[in-house]
């Protein structure tokens, strides 16, 4: 019994932390159609600023530091959210309908995200914030003036060298003058730990089983965020629209509904959750910019599993590859086989968090060619017209 | 005035003249380079002309039927594996245990089944292409049976991919683990890594890949092209036209899982190393990217874009290190959104009217009516003209 | 002789909505039946059906005598279904010729188009038919640069090229001009000499053009079938198309 539990709870809090990186996803890929490489980085986004909230509350002392978590958990979300719209807004949104391509992309940003996070000091900042002053600044300053055709080509190259010049120049000059409190990176390419409060150390004991109190936050977060988006997506005006852009655009833009805002807010939305997904793995280990590698896979594979557009399916499927992934990691298997038999041999081999991994992904492809829609297909005629 | 030829495929049949510019690159590649170049960025060139036999079986499944593998970090391991398993079965004679070197610190005693097979040259040779090609046959039927395409194949190769990483990451006892196979001593009694094998190695190296893009011309050039092209285009429209897509998505995806596998193979000969590191996830999208800068179902621009970013990455990350991450990025999203033909696409079409922009001539906008430009008008006088004759 | 197409009591449900509902249907080799109906009556479900699209939920197809259950699309199509979609579907980034190369060969194998070529015989046929759809001076044009009307005809060339023996045909005039219209509709007639042929068409003019025999569907069943001019004085027929009859609508149907 006490075996029962503990496996389930495991098992749960594993599908917890999955389903939580997989729930902005479901939003994203499953209603928007866009598959997001980058939103491993939103997550780790979301991590590295419950680390900087962690530290800016250090400062105030002890008695704050314990709440640390309130601040950090919306705070995350608004960072990943506002990261997303800007990807949304500058990228996502020229791609739509083509997903090859919009995977391609997102890859893109997540390798400037990650490389961005290891690099970036206030040398960099001041750099960044030239070149976008000075480019930006440029484009709006000459695009009130008239300029004769001839030169026109010529406006966005010219303007491109000139601002990365003297964007990266000051930078350098900047960074030579003040030295390494400039040039130093924030975080550099080392993991940095995130130090949980105190009242989330240790756990409470039941029937004999231990619950660490940070699995159990994470669950309980998990439950949250599901019942917000519940609430939002079938509740809430915004969701009404959100939906109705999903089954059918045009007809929505017809309607009046401003299908790119509406766009944007699903994709902020998705990204938001990344975010707390974020701030929630920061709490289980060390935190560093290929921290979203590590989940992005799986958490696709909730996705397709349980079916594309069904937010339903990803709970399931998230909760049951979590516990496949227990049971079979743990060697829980061989504890009711006879050693040296060749049951007990394939699980033992099996037997690890990596090989576990292999065993899922095997288990995976079997189901998918058994339901290869995932676990709640949709179906009619529209799909795959 | 452009012709109505301008809007045709490369042509159907490979020409004489063809033929001879492959031979001649192929040539300078070998004799001209060696001497021209300094050792290391020989060394490079070799590297990257592995990696463009790869970027040709790339082309091949992505440029033209479409089909986005973000797993091909897995045939090349694999290929490198294969050989890498024949090298280290060649213990010199000296050494204390008849086993390769690793097995021993690990406390193995007895050589796994799986490796007897490689004590002989041949059939690691064979391995190279047939264990990669047998496998994606199998994913892709696997797979394509089940209708599962576009971004969810991608993903699925994703997780194959992980799979496999962990995989060979776990097994010390059987691959070295995360050290991967390293460390090789002879092959056919050579020392491998003596320049005058190397430079063996390399002539093989540019002769496969000169036979990759053949084998690639010859099977993009007929109807099966056509076909590769049409499945791209319209999956659906192909089974109504009584194809099945399955059958030939699986043999172009074991096709180009085998010249990833080869690739693999020489890329291996050269660094002396393969790892699970070659199965990285960042890896396998990078082999995507050389084929979209060179120009997606071009041949020439798989080849030009394995060379091209592999040396960038080369000239950057010894320049600046941490610069290549966010060019690489850069380059996903200038491709993407800016660039979607590639070099190649983008010589054919668009770079000299933006040249002509540029020097403040811009080519008048041609509309379609124009006589010059109406395919009837065309057709009437070529008709015309043979009358005439 | 058996009906070249025979359909019996066939259902098909999309998550509990029946699509099709218990229809039954029958047409004989060398027919040409226009298939009618309102939005959402069924018709291109129908069509999903016989190609192997769609599987049935109950009843069967069969196809010369043949149950096309076990079958899959590619199956369906080489044992002589041709299907044209509703808006043409041609492989825009290859050429007319390409196109209909790929249609025209026989042998569908993966080693019969690596290997074979067009046989002498092919390709006669292929410049026959890119005369036919009259595509000549485009032939070496990408598909993708063809107008609408062009890339209908070349879409009917193609499925011509298959040489199958029953041709579906999914609203073959939507966005035509008249004369284009009039052209498509002898052009199917004269396809109907040696051809099976099924038609799914929303315009009445060009119903009554080419219509031998009609068949109305309605929530997925036969509402009835006759010539042309027997389907249109149905009153159940007026009905599904224009609504219930208005109180005053007895009166005028008084001489």
């Amino acid at each position: 019994m006490t075996f029962l539990l503990e496996s389930v709870f495991n098992g749960m809090s594993i599908g917890a932390v999955l389903l939580l990186t997989a729930l902005g996803l479901a939003i994203v890929f499953g209603i928007m159609g866009v598959i997001n490489l980058a939103h491993g980085e939103l997550m780790m986004l979301g991590a590295y600023t419950t680390f900087m909230v962690q530290n800016g509350f250090r400062q105030l002392g002890e008695g704050w530091f314990d709440a640390y978590l309130l601040i950090a958990v919306p705070l995350a979300f608004a960072v990943a959210a506002g990261v997303g719209v800007l990807l949304e807004r500058g990228v996502i949104r020229y791609l739509y309908g083509r997903p090859l391509e919009t995977l391609l992309a997102t890859w893109g940003v997540s390798l400037i995200l990650q490389q961005l996070v290891r690099s970036i000091s206030w040398q960099m900042t001041l750099q960044i914030a030239l070149f976008c002053l000075l480019f930006f600044g440029g484009r709006w300053f000459l695009s009130k003036r008239a300029i004769a055709p001839r030169w026109q080509a010529w406006v966005t190259p010219v303007l491109m060298v000139l601002s990365v010049g003297i964007g990266l120049t000051a930078g350098l000059v900047a960074g030579g003058a003040v030295g390494l409190a400039m040039t130093k990176p924030w975080f550099g390419a080392q993991g940095v730990d995130v130090t949980a409060p105190s009242w989330l150390r240790g756990g409470v004991n039941l029937w004999g089983v231990q619950f660490p109190f940070v699995r159990l936050l994470i669950i309980a977060l998990t439950a949250v965020c599901l019942v917000a988006i519940y609430l939002f997506l079938l509740r809430s005006q915004w969701g009404l629209r959100i939906r109705a852009v999903t089954q059918n655009r045009s007809m929505s833009a017809c309607l009046g509904i401003p299908t790119q805002t509406v766009d944007a807010l699903t994709f902020a939305l998705g990204s938001g959750l990344a975010g707390v997904a974020g701030c929630a793995i920061s709490l289980l280990g060390s935190v560093s910019p290929n921290t979203g590698q590590n989940y992005i896979v799986e958490a696709f594979m909730v996705v397709v599993v349980g079916g594309v557009g069904k937010i339903v399916g990803s709970i399931v499927a998230a909760l049951g590859i979590g516990l496949v992934n227990y049971v079979i990691g743990s060697g829980l298997m061989t504890r009711f086989l006879e050693p040296q038999t060749a049951l007990f041999d394939f699980f033992e081999f099996f037997a690890s968090t990596s090989m576990a991994r292999v065993m899922v992904f095997i288990l995976i492809i079997a189901f998918l060619q058994l339901r290869p829609a995932g676990l709640f297909p949709q179906k009619g005629r529209t799909v795959d017209a | 005035m452009p012709k109505l030829s301008q809007f045709s495929f490369p042509k159907d049949r490979l020409s004489g003249r063809e033929l001879i510019v492959v031979a001649a690159l192929a040539l300078i590649l070998i004799f001209l380079m060696p001497p021209l170049l300094p050792g290391f960025r020989l060394d490079l060139l070799h590297r990257y002309l592995a990696l463009a036999i790869v970027a040709l079986g790339i082309d091949l499944i992505w440029g033209f039927t479409g089909l986005l593998s973000l797993g091909h970090g897995i045939f090349f391991a694999l290929g490198g594996y294969a050989i890498a398993m024949h090298l280290k079965l060649q213990v010199p004679a000296t050494a204390s245990s008849p086993l390769p070197d690793f097995m021993a610190l690990y406390g193995v005693t007895e050589l796994p089944w799986f490796w007897y097979p490689f004590y002989s040259f041949a059939f690691a040779v064979a391995a190279v292409v047939v264990i990669p090609a047998l496998l994606g046959a199998l994913l892709g039927y696997l797979v394509f049976r089940n209708r599962i395409r576009g971004v969810y194949f991608s993903i699925l190769t994703q997780a194959a991919i992980i799979v496999f990483f962990n995989f060979f990451n776990g097994q010390q006892k059987l691959f070295n683990g995360t050290n991967g196979l390293t460390d090789f001593q002879t092959l056919l009694g050579f020392p491998v890594r003596d320049a005058q094998t190397q430079y063996w190695f390399y002539i093989l190296t540019v002769i496969f890949l000169a036979l990759a893009y053949l084998l690639c011309r010859w099977l993009t050039m007929g109807r099966f092209g056509r076909l590769l092209v049409a499945i791209r285009d319209d999956e659906a429209r192909v089974r109504f036209s009584g194809y099945n897509p399955t059958s030939y998505k699986v043999l172009v995806f074991a096709i180009s899982a085998a010249l990833a596998g080869i690739g693999g193979a020489f890329f291996t000969l050269r660094t002396g190393i393969i790892s699970p590191r070659a199965m990285d996830i960042a890896f396998s999208i990078e082999m995507v990217i050389w084929v979209a800068v060179g120009g997606r179902a071009s041949l020439i621009g798989a080849i030009l874009g394995a060379l091209l970013v592999n040396f960038a990455r080369s000239l950057l990350s010894e320049q600046f290190a941490d610069i290549w991450l966010f060019f690489q990025g850069a380059l996903f999203l200038i491709v993407v959104l800016a660039l979607p033909t590639g070099i190649v696409g983008w010589l054919r079409t668009e770079a000299p009217n933006l040249i002509a922009k540029l020097l403040g001539r811009p080519q008048p906008v041609a509309t379609y009516p124009e006589l010059e430009f109406n395919p009837e008008v065309q057709y009437e006088r070529e008709v015309l003209q043979r009358e005439d004759k | 002789m058996t009906p070249i197409l025979e359909i019996e009591d066939l259902t098909v449900s999309f998550d509990g909505f029946n699509a099709l509902n218990h229809l039954s249907f029958q047409m004989q080799a060398g027919e040409l039946r226009v298939i009618i109906g309102p939005n959402g009556a069924g018709k291109t479900t129908f069509l999903d059906v016989i190609t192997g699209k769609v599987k049935p939920t109950q009843g069967r197809v069969l196809f010369k005598g043949r149950n096309l259950r076990r079958y899959s699309e590619d199956q369906i199509a080489r044992m002589g279904i041709g299907r044209k979609f509703q808006t043409p579907r041609v492989y825009l980034n290859l050429t007319v010729r390409e196109n209909l190369e790929l249609a025209v060969a026989r042998h569908k194998g993966v080693f019969a188009t690596l290997f074979q070529p067009l046989s002498r015989e092919e390709r006669d046929r292929l410049h026959t038919l890119i005369d036919t759809i009259g595509l000549r001076p485009k032939a070496n044009f990408p598909a993708g640069l063809l107008s609408h009307g062009e890339k209908q005809w070349l879409e009917i060339g193609m499925l011509v090229a298959q040489s199958p023996d029953l041709l579906l045909v999914d609203e073959p005039v939507a966005g035509l001009t008249d004369e284009e219209t009039h052209l498509t509709g002898e052009l199917l007639v004269a396809l109907a000499e040696s051809h099976s042929i099924i038609v799914i068409e929303h315009d009445m003019e060009f119903v009554r053009q080419i219509a031998r025999t009609v068949t109305v569907l309605h929530e997925g069943s036969v509402l009835c079938e006759g010539s042309i001019e027997t389907v249109q004085n149905d009153p159940r027929v007026i009905e599904v198309y224009l609504g219930a009859p208005l109180e005053e609508s007895p009166s005028t149907q008084q001489p």
